[in-house]
Parts: structure tokens; C-alpha cells; sequence
């Protein structure tokens, strides 16, 4: 096919014209080969400038365009699309940064910006001859929705999408969703209570009929791309039939065995047989196997003989159970830092020192104390100190900021001088206030109206060695007051500590499964922190709530419902436009060395052990060329930017145009 | 159960009713300071004071009760407002420093600048004769302070009281007022509330 390129000089009002000569540099444009027709306009995007494009193809039966401009990122769309519309595949247009890269950088010197002007334009025709039509490509969208962890994030998410009369997979680890605000006693900044916000939703989950709740199961594989996962997940047994089971509790009424419990940290006990916690979604109990007697030596069975529907089932086993997914939501949650390392706060040491999520667990009303706060002899304190970035904003343990602990700290305050009396003394140990959300900063001046004490220092020690009468049975808690440049002994009866959020135990495991990248705190990485906070490097993908970072319980909806639009938006267009310029193989110069695979962040290359041959999976590659930028072999190139075309482009460039502009 | 300072002194005792008391009889919302430090900044004689006020605020806070009275900050402080004007908490500082003058006055704490004597001298004088009269208040000060037999600084002062008095600044006879009985009362009703 004998190439017939046009190539349009845009003035971009004066932004181009007014400082370089766009006659001459079309006039040069029109003698180089190939090129049949060269022409300037005072705005190429215009529609005029557009329909001039138009008509050239049409009439002049071109097969290459270059459009001499602004940036790609700016118009490379427009004039693809106005080709595309006169009936020329919109891979053959190309555009040359002219303004960027000649007019306004080179303003003082007409000549030499047009010259450079010249060079970009050769080399640009130079790219469109070696361009080749590609076809458009396009998967269908599997509708339905996966998300993976069941705390507020992943409900508020499959809320979202089930209303929306889509289907949804709800994958949860525990046995009941909930996760972590189903631990926590009240909200902060209006103290609602969380349980009264989080179970009417959790029950929403269990009634919405395109929802399928898959508690007790774990993630074991994932594949395939945007619009088509494939995944397998684990279904732990339960030994209990879900089918079966009206959750009356006679079963957990009945065992003999007592384990320390994880949803209350151990502050009370639990059965072998068991719901997390009295409110629990489904209300379906789980068989502790490592702990049943039945279990470990084959006898009681006390929970079978009373069982009132039969549903007890010892032998069931784990299943597997595969999930076919458009889009993928990531909303595993956190874990918080154990205080044990920092040996000054004295934490499993001394009694009566507290982490948060214990003290939470003591203000929640189904909690172990009864929403009670007790110290461990069970009386109240008279007062208590709050330690602030226990674990945070602390180069040894975790350097980010948790955002929530100061906020959660000034509650606590609050709850305790509204449960203890307003004679209680508070103390924060405090370095910054950080109060920074709606209606928070309001939240710390009320707090510090009702006489909570705040002390600007980190706490040096915690101690039970006293000096005086008046410390004697307290607990001593020495920092310094940073504001009077005094050190100052606070004697107290409980402190808690704010301890920091920290991504979850199992986060490598599931950034590995669904191959996601993360930040150097650990949590998942976004795509973009200001433009696509709730998207992942993978399209397809998103991760929401606290394993994105930490966040308070409102901009955990906020991103979950932002995550819910994303996945809807995939569905209702039920297509995913595929890039077309992907790398490719050059079979017989590969050698199968896997620096490809390797480099690929997108995970889209797969090196066959058994043919030792690279190959491009084109529905995720992305065409960034990374690939053929590493290949030592050169095997690996990328369409339409191939290496030969590099080489010879960069060869124009660099011809000597010096005098053409004169 | 009292919150100890530990400083290079030795320790002090925290009396958490003494910042109730400063509060409740000066109206203030002390417990509001979150130490921005924009009174101190803006403050035109903190230079002057030991404890500059935002310092005094958070000692204050925290019940340091024998510092706060023996600081010397209140008696410097000129109540021009531009702390409390500035403060984003809207804490009446002036309220607080008024609070503490009286709270050092009725126990008699010694305070090494005579502060409390001129303020004394002043009020007294214009109980006397219903507004300020210079001269009478220099003297009196001057004897009951000593400052009369530092003969060094005698001839200075000298001169800036001719120098006063040739500018009209300085009478040589007490003032007397129309309203002098309307003073009296005041100073009677202020002496009864406290």
C-alpha cells in the first residue's frame, strides 16, 4: 500500500503562530516523502479544522494523518475520532507536540523554534509510516460482583450494588460480617451507637436476595482480567448445616469447652461452638475444630444430642466453590498494633493498662463488661489516661499517621466523664491534636469544655513505683508537659492506649493472590491518591475502606459507595475496551528468560516453562512497553511502536535543519 | 490523688481547684487554650514578664498554684486586650489577670518588682482624690518601695519630673472631682463583693 500522508499545522490562535513560522514549516512539511498534503489552520481542533482533516481523507484518499498541535493527552482523542468518522483506522493518526515542545519553550527565537518545529514534524511522519491499522478490541462484562472481607466497607459496597439490582458475592473470613466497627461501642463525632448504625445493615445483607453471603470462606485463587475473573474460593467447614440450623443457641449453651475469645481479645470466653458475638450475621455457630473435644479425642458430641434441627454435621468438609466476576472489591480492613514491643507503656505487664479495641470492646453493650468501664478489679476509675500514637507516627513501629486515634481518644474522654460523672479525671497524652473532619473540631473544643485535661508530650513511663501517699495503688504516668517544659508525674487508676492501625496480617497473601501493589505502609496502593483513590493499578479491581489506609467509619462509606459506582458503571456498560497497541513476541528470538514477565506490573506476561517461549496476555497488557524496553533479545516490541520505528524516528529528529527556517 | 510536676526545684503539687476557682470566678474559658501562643505572641510586655501568658494559662490549667500567684506576669500585664482580641478561643485573658491580682493581693504574696505596691498607691489615690494625682502617687510610692534613697537614680528622675512638669503632665495639687462621693461608693461596693 502506497502511503499518502496529510499533515495539518495548527496556530492554536497565536500560541503557535504567533511565535513560529507555520507557512514555512508547512511549506517544509509538504517536500518530505510520502506526505501529499500540508496545511495550516488557525484551530485544528475546531470542527472546521476537523472537518478539513475529514475532507482530505475522503477526497485525497490518505492513510496516514498527522496532526501538528498541542499534546496528545490533550487532543490525540479528538483527531483519532474525526478519522475514525472519515473511515480511516484512528491508529494511523498522530499528533506532533509542537506547542509544548517548540512554541512556548523557544517564544524568544522564531527561527530555531521553527526549525525544531521541522524536526518534530519529520519525525512525526516518519512514526505514521510506520503505524499499522489495529483493531479495536472489546470483552464482555460478567455482571456479577465479588468483594472480598464483610466489615462496613464490603457491606456498605454490596448495599450499594445489590439495590442497584445487581449480583453480588460477599466473601467474609469470619464467621459473621461485621468486622471491625461490629467491635466498637460508640461513633465518633455524634456517639450514635454503633450497633444500632451497623446491624439494620448487616441484616439488610442477609435479606437482599442478589446478595450471597459466603461467611467462614477465604479467597484461595484468582484469574483472569477486567469483566472476566475467575475465582475460587475456599469454603471453610463449619460442621454446622447452614441449611439446617435456626441458630436457637442450645448447641453453644450446652458445650463444655471454654476458649478466650477473638472478638472480645480474650477479655471473656467463648464455646468450641460458637457465634462471635450475640448479634452475629448469619447466626449460624462455627465448630472451633482445634479446640472441640469431639475434635481432638472423639467423645462429647453434647452439642449433636441437643441440637434441636439435626444440623451438626462432624463431617463436613472444606469446599470449593467458584465465582465467575466483572469486578473485584477489596475490602479486607485492618489489624491494630500490639502496644507489647513498647516496654515503658508496661502493656500485658501492668494491670489495667488498656489497648483501644479492648476499650471499645468495653463500651460496647454486648461487649464483655456489659458496656461497663471497670478496671480489673472490677471497680470504676476515678481517673484514666488516654496515650495518644501508641504505634504511630513513630519511625520503629509505623510511620503514617492512623487519623482516627485522636478523634476515638477525645470519645473515650467524653464516654467516660458521661458514664463516670464529670468528676473523672481525663488526661490525654497527646502530640498533635489532629481533628480535622466535619463537625470534629467541634467534637475536641466540647471535650475540652467538660474539663478534659490535655497534656502535649509522649508518655516516657508507666509505672507502679510511687513517691508519695497519694500515688500509692495508682498507676504512675510520667511525661513531660512539652508546653511548661516540666516533667510531670499523673497518678491514675486505667490508662488506655491509642494504638495504631496497621494493615492486616493477611495483606501480603491477597496482594499476591490478586497481584496488588502497596504503598510503603503496607496498604493497598491506589491508583491515584487524588484522581482514583478508590481504583488499583489493576483495572477491575478496587480497594476500599482501611486496607487502603486508615480511615474513619464516614469516608469508609464514602470510598465503598465510590467503589460501588465504579463497579456499576463497568456492568451497565457491559464492555471493557481492550488496548489495542499491545507488545508481542517475536517467537523466534525469545529465549524465555523471564526479564519480561518480571518487569511487567501489570502481571500480563507469562513466560511456558515447558516451551520457554513469553506470551502476552493482550485483554490486561497495557501497551506501556516496559517489556520491550527490558527484553535483552529484543524479542519482546510493542505494535506501533516498534524498534526499527524508534530508531528511525529519533534519526529524523536529529537531521540537521539548521538554515531550512531562514 | 495530686498530679506532681517534677522540675530541677524539687517537686510541685497540681491543685486542680485552683484552676476551677480562677475559672469560675473569673468567667473565663481557660479550660478552652489549645497553646497557639497568639496572646504571648502579640502580648507588648511578655519581654517583661517571667512567664509569658500563654504559660500562665496552661500553669493555670494545670493548678500550678503557688507559681501562678508569684509570677510577676499579671502585675506587668498593661490589660491593653490585644491577647484576648486575638485569642481564636475567645478566652478573656484580662479577666484571668484581674482574677489572679486579687487572688496575690488577698494573700499577700511578696513580689520582688513593687508591683503590687503601685497598684496599691494608684487605687489608693484615686480613692482619694477620684482620678490620678502623679506626684502624690510617685512620692508615696517612692518612700513605701525605698526607691527615694537610691541616691544613683535620684538626679534622673529629677529631671524627667521637671521635664513632666514643664510639659503640664505633673500637678502639684491632688485633683478633685465632682463625683467624689459616686467614687466613694464604688470603692465601698468593690471592697464588699470582693
Amino acid at each position: 500500500m502506497k502511503r499518502k500522508i496529510g499533515v495539518y499545522l495548527c496556530h492554536c490562535g497565536s500560541n503557535i503562530a504567533g511565535y513560529l513560522d507555520v507557512a514555512k514549516a508547512a511549506d517544509y512539511a509538504a517536500t518530505l516523502p510520502y506526505v501529499v498534503v500540508a496545511r495550516h489552520y488557525s484551530f485544528m481542533c475546531s470542527d472546521p479544522g476537523q472537518d478539513m482533516i475529514k475532507k482530505d481523507i475522503k477526497e485525497l484518499g490518505l492513510n496516514g494523518v498527522l496532526v501538528c498541535s498541542c499534546s496528545p493527552t490533550l487532543h490525540l482523542r479528538t483527531f483519532r475520532a474525526a478519522c475514525a468518522e472519515a473511515g480511516l483506522n484512528p491508529h494511523l493518526c498522530e499528533m506532533a507536540t509542537i506547542r509544548e515542545l517548540s512554541s512556548w519553550v523557544h517564544s524568544h527565537d522564531r527561527v530555531a523554534a521553527t526549525e525544531k518545529a521541522m524536526a518534530l514534524i519529520a519525525a512525526g511522519v516518519k512514526r505514521v509510516l510506520y503505524r499499522n491499522p489495529l483493531e479495536a478490541k472489546w470483552a464482555p462484562v460478567n455482571p456479577n460482583t465479588l468483594i472480598v472481607g464483610g466489615g462496613i466497607a464490603g457491606i456498605q459496597t454490596a448495599l450499594e450494588i445489590a439495590s442497584a439490582g445487581e449480583k453480588v458475592y460477599l466473601v467474609e473470613k469470619e464467621p459473621s460480617i461485621g468486622g471491625r466497627m461490629a467491635q466498637l461501642g460508640k461513633t465518633f463525632p455524634d456517639l450514635d451507637s454503633t450497633e444500632e448504625l451497623l446491624i439494620p445493615r448487616m441484616e439488610m445483607v442477609k435479606t437482599s436476595p442478589n446478595i450471597e453471603l459466603l461467611t467462614y470462606s477465604e479467597i484461595a485463587e484468582i484469574g483472569g482480567y477486567i469483566g472476566n475473573f475467575k475465582t475460587t474460593i475456599n469454603k471453610k467447614a463449619r460442621c454446622v448445616d447452614e441449611t439446617k440450623c435456626n441458630g436457637c443457641g442450645e448447641c453453644w449453651a450446652k458445650c463444655p469447652v471454654e476458649v478466650p475469645s477473638e472478638f472480645d481479645y480474650g477479655m471473656r470466653k467463648r464455646k468450641a461452638i460458637y457465634i462471635p458475638f450475640s448479634k452475629a450475621v448469619p447466626k449460624i455457630p462455627v465448630i472451633d475444630r482445634k479446640n472441640c473435644k469431639y475434635f481432638i479425642d472423639g467423645s462429647c458430641k453434647a452439642c449433636e444430642s441437643v441440637c434441636p434441627t439435626k444440623a451438626i454435621d462432624f463431617k463436613q468438609e472444606d469446599k470449593k466453590i467458584e465465582i465467575d466476576a466483572g469486578a473485584c472489591i477489596i475490602s479486607t480492613g485492618y489489624d491494630t498494633f500490639d502496644p507489647s514491643p513498647i516496654t515503658q507503656l508496661g502493656y500485658g505487664k501492668i494491670d489495667n493498662v488498656v489497648t483501644s479495641p479492648e476499650f471499645e470492646r468495653m463500651l460496647n453493650p454486648d461487649g464483655p463488661t456489659g458496656g461497663k468501664i471497670v478496671m480489673k478489679n472490677g471497680a470504676t476509675p476515678k481517673s484514666v489516661a488516654i496515650a495518644h500514637c501508641v504505634g504511630s507516627r513513630d519511625q520503629n513501629y509505623h510511620q503514617y499517621c492512623s487519623r482516627v486515634c485522636c478523634m476515638y481518644s477525645l470519645k473515650y474522654a467524653r464516654l467516660i466523664k458521661q458514664q463516670l460523672g464529670a468528676d473523672t479525671n481525663v488526661y490525654q497524652m497527646y502530640i498533635d491534636m489532629r481533628c480535622f473532619g466535619k463537625g470534629h473540631e467541634e467534637f475536641y473544643k466540647q471535650a475540652s469544655e467538660e474539663g478534659v485535661n490535655f497534656i502535649r508530650g509522649k508518655i516516657g513511663q508507666i509505672s507502679t513505683e510511687t513517691i508519695t501517699d497519694e500515688e500509692k495503688g495508682k498507676l504512675v504516668v510520667v511525661c513531660e508537659d512539652s508546653l511548661l517544659g516540666s516533667m510531670i508525674r499523673v497518678p491514675v487508676d486505667m490508662v488506655v492506649l491509642s494504638v495504631a492501625m496497621k494493615p492486616r496480617a493477611d495483606t501480603a497473601d491477597i496482594s499476591r493472590a490478586f497481584l496488588l501493589g502497596r504503598s510503603a505502609d503496607g496498604f493497598f496502593l491506589e491508583r491515584h491518591p487524588k484522581l482514583d483513590p478508590v481504583g488499583t493499578m489493576l483495572d477491575g479491581i478496587f480497594a476500599v475502606g482501611c486496607c487502603h489506609g486508615p480511615k474513619d467509619i464516614g469516608d469508609t462509606v464514602a470510598q465503598a459507595t465510590g467503589a460501588a459506582a465504579r463497579a456499576l458503571e463497568l456492568i451497565s456498560k457491559g464492555r471493557v475496551d481492550i488496548e489495542s497497541a499491545t507488545a508481542f513476541v517475536d517467537e523466534e528470538v525469545c529465549a524465555g528468560c523471564g526479564v519480561c514477565e518480571s518487569i511487567c506490573a501489570y502481571s500480563a506476561i507469562e513466560v511456558n516453562p515447558k516451551t520457554k517461549l513469553a506470551k502476552v496476555n493482550e485483554a490486561i497488557c497495557k501497551g506501556c512497553g516496559a517489556c520491550a524496553a527490558t527484553c535483552p533479545s529484543k524479542a519482546m516490541q510493542l505494535k506501533n511502536f516498534t524498534h526499527k520505528q524508534l530508531i528511525d524516528v529519533i534519526d529524523e529528529a536529529t537531521k540537521d535543519f539548521a538554515g531550512l527556517a531562514k | 490523688m495530686t498530679t506532681q510536676l517534677v522540675t530541677n526545684k524539687g517537686k510541685e503539687k497540681c491543685d486542680p481547684s485552683f484552676a476551677k476557682e480562677v475559672m469560675d470566678k473569673s468567667h473565663a474559658h481557660l479550660e478552652r487554650c489549645y497553646q497557639c501562643v497568639a496572646c504571648s505572641s502579640g502580648c507588648p510586655s511578655a519581654y517583661q514578664m517571667d512567664y509569658p501568658p500563654h504559660q500562665l494559662l496552661r500553669m493555670v490549667q494545670l493548678g500550678l498554684k503557688d507559681r501562678v500567684l508569684n509570677s510577676n506576669t499579671f502585675w506587668i500585664c498593661l490589660s491593653c486586650e490585644t491577647c484576648a482580641t486575638r485569642c481564636p478561643n475567645n478566652v478573656e485573658i484580662v479577666l484571668v489577670m484581674d482574677q489572679l491580682r486579687e487572688m496575690a493581693l488577698k494573700e499577700n504574696r511578696k513580689d520582688s518588682t513593687h508591683l503590687p505596691l503601685f497598684h496599691n498607691t494608684f487605687l489608693s489615690m484615686v480613692k482619694f482624690g477620684g482620678k490620678t494625682y502623679e506626684l502624690g502617687l510617685i512620692m508615696f510610692y517612692m518612700v513605701k518601695s525605698g526607691d527615694l534613697f537610691k541616691i544613683k537614680e535620684l538626679p534622673s528622675l529629677i529631671k524627667l519630673g521637671i521635664n513632666m512638669f514643664t510639659r503640664g503632665k505633673l500637678a502639684i495639687l491632688p485633683p478633685h472631682i465632682k463625683g467624689q462621693a459616686n467614687i466613694k461608693r464604688i470603692f465601698e461596693l468593690s471592697e464588699k463583693t470582693g
